[in-house]
Parts: C-alpha cells; sequence; structure tokens
C-alpha cells in the first residue's frame, strides 16, 4: 500500500479544461472518493493516477515516487473498470489470472491464487465458464478478483457500481466497505452517486468543473458543506437552498424571503464580512432538519403543498414557494400525513446554513475556517 | 385464424410467383452441379445418363490447369496474409492512436483504392510492375492486390476496432502488461472476428479476379485459375462445355470450403456481453 499525491496537475483536451491545477494527497490506507457530476474531471484524475492519461502539467506520485510519466505497468496499481473489460475469449479463471500471466507466473499457481480470491467473492464455482454466461453482478465480482488478484500500491475504482441493479448495487457497496476495513487499502474510487460516497470513504473530494471544490471526511461535508454545490450535491434529497436578503439590526441577523419567518440570527465575524459583499445570501436547510409547523410560528418557511411522498420509514414532503422555488422535508413517520394546501415548515435555528452571495459557506464563529 | 377467399387466392398467387422466380434462379445452379457429371453436356439443363467423373478425369489431365489452381492459391493465400496482417496492424493504429487526421487519413486512401483497383489504373500499374521487375511473378499479383484491398480492409477493420472499448487494453496494461502484450493477449483475440471477415473477403475478391494476373503474368505455370479457365475453349473460341463446367466446380469448391470452415469455426458471429 502506498500514498498518493497530485501536485498542481492540469489536464487539458483541445481547449477543454478537464482538470485545473489540482493538488491532494491520499494517505497510506485512505479510501477516497472522487465525487462530482458527469464532466467534473473525476475519471479523468483517476485515470492519470492508473497512467492512461498523462497530465498535461504537474506531477502524481505514488509512495512517495514521482510517477507522471511511468507507463501504466510499471505503476503496480488494480483498477476496476467501469464496464469490468472482462476478456470475451478468456474464462474467468484466466481473466481472474491474468495479471498473474504477465508477471510470468505458472499456470498452477495463477489457477490457485485465481481459485483463492473468487471463492472469497464467491464466484470460486464458475471458473470455467466464460464473461458472457455469466450475470451482471458475477461480472463484477470477476473484475474486482481480477484486481484482487496481486498485490498492489493502489487500487483503482471507476464507477465499478453503476451498471448493477439497485439491490446488487448496496450489496456490492456492503462488501467493499468490508473488504476496505479487512484490507486497510489505499484506494481511489470515482463515482457520481454520494451515497456511495458518503458509504465507502474515509475522505471524500467533491469536485465541479475540474476543480476539487472540498475534500474533507464524509461527515464533514455532510455537516459543513464547503459551497452550495457540495450542499445541494450531497445528501439525498439535498438540501434546500432559500435565496434571502440579509441586513444587520439590533446586532442580530435578519433574514427576509418570501413565505420566511425568522428570528434573530447571531452576527459572526464571518457574516460580517459576507455582508461587506453584498445583501444576497443563501439559507441552506437539510431535508431531515424540517418538519411540520404551525403557520407563523418563528423559523418557518411556508408554501403550497407540492407533493407529499411516502417512502415507508418517511415521507417526503415537497412545498413550492411563490417564486416556484421547492423546498422538500423529510418527515420521520410511517403513517400518511395529512395536510393542507398551505404548509408550513419550522426548522431548528442551529440547523441552519449560510453562504455568502458567491455560494461560499459562511462559517460560524469558532469553525475551522474551509 | 381463417384467411378470406380474396386473401387465400393472393397468398396463393404470391406463393407460385415466388416459386417462378425461384426456379429461374435455381437452374443454372442445376447446370452447374449436373455439367461436371455429364460425359455429354451441353448448354441445355439435362441430368446425367449416366453419371461420371469422366470430365474430371480429363481436367486433371491437363497439367495446366492443375498448376493453375495451385497458383491461384499461392495468390490468394500469400494476398490475404498480407493484407489481414497489415491491416490489422494499420487499422489498430488508427482507431487507437491519437494521431490528427486519422479520418482524412482512411476515407483518402479508400477514395484511392477504388482509383488503384479499377482497370483505368492497369497501365499505370504495369508500369510500375514492370519497373520493380517483377512481371510474371506471383509476387506481383500479390503486391497490386494487396495495394488494392489494403484501403477497404483497412476500413471495415477500424470501424470494427473503434467499436471495441479501449478497457480491454487498459485494464491488460493496468495488470502490468506492456502494450505488445495487451495487443496480442487481449485485443487480436477479440478483433479476430473481424480479421476474419476481411480475410474471407479478401480471399474472394484474389481468387475471382481475372483481369489484374492475366496483365502482369506471362508464362502458362504462373496463370491462377481463374485465367487458366479460358484454357477449356476450342480454337475457335467456342466452351468445351464438359471441362468448363468440371473445371468450374473444382474452381469454385475453395471458395465453398473456405466459407463453411469459418462458419463452422468463428460462426461469423462477434463477442458480445458487455452492457454499456
Amino acid at each position: 500500500m502506498a500514498s498518493v499525491e497530485f501536485r498542481n496537475v492540469t489536464k487539458t483536451f483541445g481547449s477543454f479544461n478537464a482538470v485545473s491545477d489540482v493538488s491532494f494527497s491520499i494517505g497510506d490506507g485512505e479510501f477516497v472518493c472522487l465525487l462530482g457530476p458527469s464532466g467534473c474531471g473525476k475519471t479523468t484524475s483517476l485515470r492519470m493516477i492508473a497512467g492512461l492519461e498523462t497530465p498535461s502539467s504537474g506531477q502524481v506520485l505514488i509512495g512517495g515516487e514521482d510517477v507522471t510519466h511511468y507507463h501504466p505497468k510499471d505503476r503496480q496499481i488494480s483498477m476496476v473498470f467501469q464496464d469490468y473489460a472482462l476478456y470475451p475469449h478468456m474464462n474467468l479463471a484466466d481473466n481472474i489470472a491474468y495479471p498473474l500471466k504477465v508477471r510470468g507466473k505458472s499456470v498452477s499457481d495463477r489457477h490457485g491464487r485465481a481459485k483463492e480470491v473468487a471463492d472469497v467473492l464467491k464466484i470460486g464455482h464458475l471458473l470455467d465458464r466464460l464473461p458472457s454466461q455469466i450475470s451482471g453482478g458475477q461480472q463484477q465480482r470477476t473484475s474486482l478478483a481480477r484486481a484482487l488478484v496481486y498485490p498492489s500500491q493502489v487500487y483503482l475504482f471507476d464507477e465499478p457500481l453503476s451498471n448493477l441493479d439497485a439491490k446488487l448495487r448496496l450489496e456490492a457497496r456492503g462488501f467493499l466497505n468490508h473488504l476496505q476495513r479487512d484490507m486497510g487499502m489505499t484506494a481511489v474510487y470515482v463515482t457520481h452517486d454520494q451515497a456511495e460516497a458518503m458509504a465507502l470513504a474515509t475522505r471524500i473530494a467533491v469536485m465541479d468543473q475540474g476543480r476539487i471544490v472540498q475534500y474533507a471526511p464524509p461527515i464533514e461535508i455532510y455537516r459543513r458543506p464547503a459551497t452550495t454545490f457540495v450542499a445541494n450535491f450531497v445528501g439525498n434529497p439535498p438540501m434546500n437552498l432559500v435565496p434571502v436578503e440579509a441586513m444587520q439590526g439590533d446586532g442580530q441577523l435578519r433574514l427576509a424571503a418570501e413565505g420566511l419567518t425568522l428570528g434573530g440570527l447571531a452576527m459572526s465575524s464571518g457574516i460580517e464580512t459576507a455582508l461587506g459583499g453584498g445583501k444576497a445570501l443563501t439559507l441552506g436547510i437539510r431535508p431531515e432538519h424540517l418538519s411540520i409547523a404551525a403557520p407563523g410560528a418563528v423559523n418557518t418557511i411556508s408554501g403550497k403543498l407540492f407533493a407529499n411522498e411516502n417512502m415507508g420509514p418517511e415521507s417526503l414532503v415537497t412545498i413550492e414557494r411563490a417564486d416556484g422555488s421547492r423546498l422538500t422535508a423529510r418527515i420521520f413517520t410511517d403513517e400518511h400525513i395529512a395536510l393542507d394546501e398551505d404548509v408550513t415548515l419550522g426548522f431548528g435555528s442551529e440547523h441552519v446554513h449560510l453562504f455568502d452571495g458567491a455560494g461560499v459557506r459562511i462559517a460560524a464563529d469558532g469553525e475551522q475556517a474551509l | 385464424m381463417k384467411l378470406t377467399l380474396p386473401a387465400f387466392v393472393g397468398r396463393i398467387a404470391f406463393s407460385a410467383l415466388a416459386a417462378l422466380i425461384g426456379a429461374a434462379f435455381a437452374l443454372p445452379l442445376l447446370w452447374f452441379l449436373f455439367a461436371p457429371f455429364n460425359a455429354r453436356a451441353e448448354l441445355g439443363l439435362a441430368v446425367p445418363d449416366p453419371w461420371t467423373l469422366s470430365n474430371f478425369v480429363t481436367v486433371f489431365g491437363n497439367s495446366f490447369a492443375v498448376q493453375a489452381l495451385w497458383n491461384s492459391l499461392i495468390q490468394s493465400v500469400g494476398g490475404v496474409i498480407l493484407v489481414g496482417a497489415a491491416a490489422t496492424l494499420a487499422a489498430y493504429a488508427l482507431s487507437r492512436s491519437s494521431l490528427p487526421g486519422k479520418g482524412a487519413v482512411t476515407y483518402i486512401l479508400l477514395l484511392f483504392s477504388s482509383v488503384v483497383s479499377g482497370s483505368a489504373a492497369m497501365v499505370p500499374i504495369f508500369l510500375i510492375v514492370s519497373a520493380a521487375g517483377l512481371i510474371d511473378t506471383h509476387l506481383a499479383v500479390i503486391l497490386t492486390f494487396a495495394g488494392g484491398l489494403l484501403p477497404t480492409a483497412m476500413f471495415i477493420l477500424r470501424d470494427f476496432i473503434d467499436s471495441i472499448p479501449k478497457s480491454y487494453e487498459e485494464s491488460a496494461m493496468v495488470a502490468g502488461a506492456s502494450p505488445v502484450q495487451a495487443f496480442f493477449d487481449v485485443a487480436l483475440p477479440v478483433i479476430r472476428p473481424g480479421i476474419v471477415v476481411v480475410v474471407v473477403w479478401g480471399f474472394v475478391n484474389i481468387w475471382g479476379s481475372f483481369l489484374i494476373p492475366f496483365i502482369l503474368l506471362r508464362s502458362d505455370d504462373q496463370m491462377p485459375a481463374s485465367v487458366a479457365i479460358y484454357s477449356f475453349y476450342s480454337e475457335a473460341g467456342t466452351p468445351i462445355v464438359t471441362l468448363l463446367a468440371a473445371y468450374s466446380l473444382i474452381y469454385s469448391l475453395p471458395v465453398i470450403a473456405l466459407y463453411l470452415f469459418v462458419s463452422w469455426k468463428f460462426g461469423f458471429r462477434f463477442f458480445g456481453g458487455i452492457k454499456a
């Protein structure tokens, strides 16, 4: 196992900046998820660690060694591909053992080791099948087995679960989490599914337009999203964001928006700095921190009922405000909620997130600046 | 389901018409199968009476005709190996590398190839081959065909390779394979059905071609079967139907055999199974 480091890495395709001046490091034994929408540069970053793309500028280090211009075969890495890339003409045993073949191991060694790994992944009975003769979930485990069959410095995953159906995906996700606990492998995992990233990562790098927006442990990303982009990307459903007009009065912060009733908030140096840049702020509240409240109460926001979806353990109540924007609340009850046309949602002031005009989080006093 | 009377009559009429058209196409084929075994075969269709192999005996007694079959085999196999190998490597490079303007290269080659293989190019081809001192050699025929068939072969193969995910070779290289290993272990077996298509197509092209060997070759012992067929014409220019039929049957067998072999071994099917 080894660490991975990016130093000012930029990758351009023609005039398109896929990755712009990205620097970060991944510690030995860390499981890092690169999370972001498609086209954000996460797969390109992963492919630069693998050596399948060469950075336009900057350096990639594995285990402290500059591998920027190394061929993939010289990097001692494993990778699981989104389409699995199983060789259609080889049976599972040969597929899994292929990395050992190119390392010059004997046939009996190869098949012995392939059998060991396959047994762990519960595909040991399928070794003489061709990839086309097994199910999608089994193909996924075969490609995982091929990555695990030899010791690697870094394990790379390129959206390995996105071709599985929902149930298999949960199962595979749990297995990967178990594997990480078991092996303590250094892994870089690309995904656009925030739930996957939250469940697997020791740290998440949220990427947008070729840059890392926030690089922090999952709970930090969830509790203190650095920007409105992160707030909107992580969480299911994502954080509700309400544009508000801010004023200062009686040493407190007053926020005004259509349908919003909010008591004064304590001022902080961060808020004062933000107000210097303009009065337009963004208020963020996670759906799970909203509840049904009495009309006109303090710390509420109201609108017309838009949707009321019962999910089993919870209900998703969506309201539409006068300007057409919507807010969703997760109400934790397995009862059906009867609602009038006008709905008021309440929240605790401790759950309020504030973002400045540029969408950057306003840190509370004492909160570590991000 | 019950048919209405007009629909019923319509179906009968359609079937009858189809049978008639089918028969029109089947007749030459039947002649082709019957005539070689008929010692008194003429241009009319007749069931051999008695069935005999005497036509074949005469054909195999003609050393020029037998040598010509061998020559056809040399030229076709030689040409196909050259086209198959060169087209595979070229198409792979064109598909996988990031050369600027590689698409234009393929299309321009394709355009030129249709000029090269046409009869308009016969004079320059003859002059080039002559200047190279290759007139009246198998190599002349092989090289000319390779040049003519390569662009199309490359085009077909490049299209085929483009449709194969790059992740096959990428996963091999990440697993520790060199680009050459990745090509031979992973890419080549996956491309093979495409190569087989090109090889069969090239073989049929060279095997059946008359003009190029007729112009580039002089001596009898170099001529392929497509040219040798004309030895079964009398001096007056009328075909000796019995021998011509027998020779034609022998001449068409290798192509049929190749098709059956490929169909049995490769099935003209491509590997699938990737859910995109």
